[in-house]
């Protein structure tokens, strides 16, 4: 997964950053499966490998000559960057791995596809009525949104 | 006895100089003419009747005459140390409040017919009120603060009114030159002031003359004068300085390059200025302060005075007897009188008859007013007819201006010492005294007087004698408002001299009776006859007499022509030394350094803003950057630090 | 849980992910690169949630739903990021992060 990401930040060609990304979001997928929540890795593989990376490619395709090579920032900025997140990670892995974390023993029970909807729309406690209405307003919006930039200057009323 | 309703002798001159001054361009000369005579002829009635109150009804008590001040807390130095404003009436400054009034009114009157026509007429007399105001407030000075503020403002007024044609470039020079030398002699006053007022612990003039508190040793005047600085005490010194301040307003030598220069300025303004009235002002400073001058340290200031006063008077005699403008002529006599003055003082008593230096420098101060303001005011009434100030362009104006020619000879009479004149009574009795005191001073003001009566005749015969000149356009008599201040003077310089002045006048200010030395009076009326003898016969007809004198005299005459060569000396010591060697190097350190520091700081901090506005570039990354490290350094902190 | 593997080594993974798609949201100068790395953040996140979930607290179900909102939210946003490139492409022909930089000094 790391390579893959840092090779998709580092590429040279757009096309093929979107297509490293790809390759890190089904790596995340079969991850979600190694944890046995199914329902998840299968959100993740429609939505995003198979909505958000074609969307990409679109774009992509529409605006850029793929063949041209990308222009990287300055190597003093590169390094700067560079060194400051790795004293990032380096403080917050610091943290992760002074804390002693209390791995609950579990009885390998699997989670039903069943649970999580319930979950998601119960009224009680633990329950996600609420955001999962509020997310499908929040979809209606960017949906208009969307359609609203993208149909550009042609929106005004003519008189 | 009140005399608080004298405050509104000064204020009023105030208030018609800020009434004219304000509006100046939009009063009429008539108007303008009008508010200032009547300004001043209030003031005057004011003054006269303070006179008239002070001296015959309600001045003496018990023979002595008293002191009344009143006057109100202006500015603390300290908690003992302090500046009043008020008014001090006593014999000396309401004589000066006659004097000043009379001249004062005179010129308001002549001025009307002397400046018609002229455009800045209404701002003439608007400074001309201004001035009224300042030597007012001179004279009813309580302590020595408020008088070096109203010497300032005198000052002032005497620039303003010498460069009154400001597009002449030589009237620009000389009020400059007048301000100029008077400020830098002035300086010499403030640190007179000073050491006065640090030593002493006060300014007053009471406390200051007070004669007990001088005469006893213990008191805190006469401690301090134990003091010794460089071989005198600090009293002394400091009382020299102001005498320096003085000498400067008064134009003793070295500081009297600036009288003749300031000629330049309108006749009315010689006639007032530098004749009669601001010119006093430093004898009027000694007098003042006479008790301090004379018992501090055996009277030493004093010596210093009557000898730069002698001085002074024999080199402005000597001067004047070569010069062709008859203004200049008539300032280099003002010098040498005042010179008359200052001696008189510097020779002076205490007690009694012995105060008759005193006293007859007063009386001197009072006559001479009077009719030197008449000989200026007269030269302008020729000016005005003749178009020029030079001797030789003048002659035979008897005929053509009878009053003019009438009240000049009076004058003239007069300053020569001529009985019965008023002249003659003042220059006896200063005389007098200084033949009781100092011997050489006496004979030098015997021959002074002689040649003050030469060169005032040889200017009366020069211009109303001498030779028939025509004139491009026939001279004529002036108007009625510049005869009848002349009339009205010529009267006053007749009549004056038998007013009894020692009865107010006198430095202990307990009256006494003088009388003429008839050996000393004869030896001064017969040098006085003398001089006027012979500039009859020089000068009433026409003769090259003159000519032949002056260069059989040869390099003697070029100096004393060229004034001595005081003013070339004073050039060459500003511009070589001190503009040279001095100033520029001054001027090369404020432009470079300071101005250099100042530029340095605005430079530097542009160019550090400039640096810094690089932080909003604009660029989001370079904000997310600033973010995620922000975000990494507060957590470090929390982490490592709080703990 | 997974056999065998500790919860601090996956905590590592995503840490570094993480950190590697705040790298390349600062240093790329293309905007659609940059969308990219916030794609590898939001990724790196959910990955957190879920493991927490399942690691630490395994009879509750928080961490999935917020890991299903916040592919749902990422999506959306991908897409109105998408759209209005395109409308600054059509302004000025270039996707660069240097024409989006008027709001400066």
């Amino acid at each position: 997964m790391v390579v893959f990401a840092i090779a998709s930040v580092t590429s040279r060609m757009i096309l093929r950053s979107v297509v490293y990304l790809l390759f890190v979001l089904c790596a995340i997928a079969g991850f979600y499966f190694l944890i046995d929540y199914n329902y998840l890795a299968a959100i993740q593989l429609t939505v995003y490998a198979g909505g958000i990376i074609v969307l990409f490619i679109f774009s992509v395709l529409l605006i850029h000559h793929i063949e041209s090579k990308l222009e990287v920032a300055s190597l003093g900025r590169r390094i700067l960057v560079g060194l400051a997140s790795l004293v990032g990670a380096g403080l917050t892995l610091s943290v992760i791995w002074a804390h002693p974390f209390t791995v609950a023993e579990n009885s390998a029970r699997s989670t039903e596809v069943r649970d999580i909807g319930t979950g998601m729309l119960s009224y009680g406690d633990g329950g996600y009525i609420l955001p999962f209405e509020v997310i499908s307003i929040l979809l209606l919006a960017a949906m208009i949104g969307a359609i609203i930039v993208a149909k550009g200057t042609r929106l005004t009323i003519k008189d | 006895m009140d005399f608080t309703y004298t405050i509104l002798i000064p204020l009023i001159p105030l208030a018609v100089f800020l009434i004219l001054g304000i509006n100046a361009l939009k009063i009429k000369e008539n108007v303008a003419g009008i508010v200032g005579v009547a300004g001043l002829l209030t003031s005057t009635i004011l003054s006269y009747y303070t006179a008239f109150q002070y001296f015959f009804k309600v001045g003496k008590v018990d023979g002595v005459y008293q002191t009344f001040v009143e006057q109100t807390r202006w500015m603390n130095f300290t908690d003992t140390l302090h500046i009043d404003m008020g008014v001090l009436i006593d014999p000396i400054s309401v004589m000066m409040l006659v004097v000043v009034s009379t001249i004062s009114l005179m010129v308001h009157l002549y001025s009307r017919g002397y400046m018609h026509g002229d455009q800045g007429f209404t701002r003439f007399f608007a400074y001309l009120s201004l001035f009224s105001f300042s030597m007012y407030g001179l004279v009813l000075a309580t302590n020595l603060f408020q008088i070096y503020i109203f010497w300032e403002l005198v000052g002032v007024s005497s620039f303003l009114l010498i460069g009154y044609y400001y597009t002449k470039p030589s009237a620009v020079a000389a009020s400059k030159k007048a301000f100029i030398v008077t400020r830098f002699a002035d300086f010499g006053f403030l640190m007179g002031i000073l050491m006065i007022g640090y030593y002493t612990g006060t300014f007053d003039f009471m406390s200051l003359n007070n004669p007990t508190a001088l005469q006893d040793l213990t008191s805190p005047i006469m401690q301090h004068a134990g003091i010794t600085f460089m071989g005198f005490s600090v009293i002394t010194t400091a009382l020299v300085l102001i005498f320096v301040g003085g000498a400067g307003k008064s134009a003793m030598f070295p500081l009297h390059i600036w009288l003749p220069d300031a000629m330049e300025g309108p006749t009315p303004v010689s006639a007032l200025i530098h004749a009669a009235t601001m010119v006093v002002a430093g004898v009027y400073l000694v007098a003042r302060l006479f008790p301090m001058f004379y018992f501090v340290e055996g009277g030493i200031a004093l010596e210093v005075v009557a000898y730069v006063g002698g001085f002074s008077s024999l080199i402005a005699a000597v001067i004047a007897l070569t010069q062709h403008d008859i203004k200049r002529v008539l300032a280099f006599s003002t010098m040498s009188q005042i010179g008359y003055m200052m001696m008189a003082l510097g020779i002076s008593g205490y007690g009694d008859v012995e105060g008759l230096g005193f006293t007859a420098s007063m009386f001197h101060l009072f006559t001479h007013a009077m009719f030197k303001a008449l000989l200026f005011l007269g030269a302008g009434s020729v000016i005005h007819a003749v178009h020029s100030n030079v001797l030789q362009d003048m002659g035979g104006l008897r005929k053509y201006m009878p009053i003019t020619n009438i009240t000049f000879l009076i004058a003239a009479l007069a300053i020569a010492g001529v009985p019965p004149f008023a002249g003659f009574f003042s220059k006896d009795e200063i005389l007098a005294a200084a033949y009781e005191s100092n011997q050489l001073l006496f004979w030098v003001e015997w021959v002074v007087a002689g040649l003050t009566a030469f060169y005032m005749f040889r200017l009366y015969f020069g211009i109303f004698w001498g030779k028939d000149t025509v004139y491009k356009h026939a001279p004529h008599e002036s108007p009625l408002s510049m005869t009848l201040p002349l009339m009205f003077l010529a009267v006053i310089s007749a009549i004056a001299g038998f007013v009894p002045f020692s009865q107010f006048i006198s430095p202990d200010l307990v009256g006494y009776t003088t009388h003429i030395h008839m050996n000393i009076a004869a030896m001064s009326v017969g040098v006085g006859v003398l001089g006027i003898a012979i500039a009859w016969i020089m000068y009433k007809k026409e003769s090259d007499i003159a000519d032949r004198v002056s260069s059989a005299f040869g390099f003697l005459y070029q100096w004393t022509f060229k004034k001595f060569y005081i003013d070339e000396l004073y050039l060459f010591i500003t511009r070589e030394i001190i503009f040279k060697r001095i100033a520029q190097p001054f001027a090369w350190f404020d432009k470079k350094v300071v101005d250099g520091t100042m530029n340095l700081i605005g430079n530097s901090t542009v160019d550090a803003s400039k640096k810094i506005k690089g932080l909003q570039s604009g660029k989001v990354q370079d904000y997310a950057f600033a973010f995620v490290s922000g975000v990494v350094i507060i957590v470090m902190v929390f982490i490592y630090f709080m703990n | 849980m997974i056999l065998g593997v500790s919860i601090y080594e996956i905590l590592t993974v995503t840490t570094l992910l993480f950190f590697i798609g705040i790298y390349g949201f600062i240093t790329r100068k293309n905007l659609i690169s940059i969308l990219l790395s916030v794609e590898l953040i939001l990724n790196a996140v959910a990955i957190n949630f879920v493991v927490i979930n399942k690691y630490l607290y395994p009879d509750m179900l928080q961490g999935v739903y917020f890991s299903v909102f916040i592919i749902a939210v990422a999506a959306a946003e991908t897409a109105l990021a998408i759209s209005i490139i395109i409308n600054l492409y059509r302004l000025v022909t270039s996707v660069e992060v240097k024409a989006t930089e008027t709001m400066k000094f």
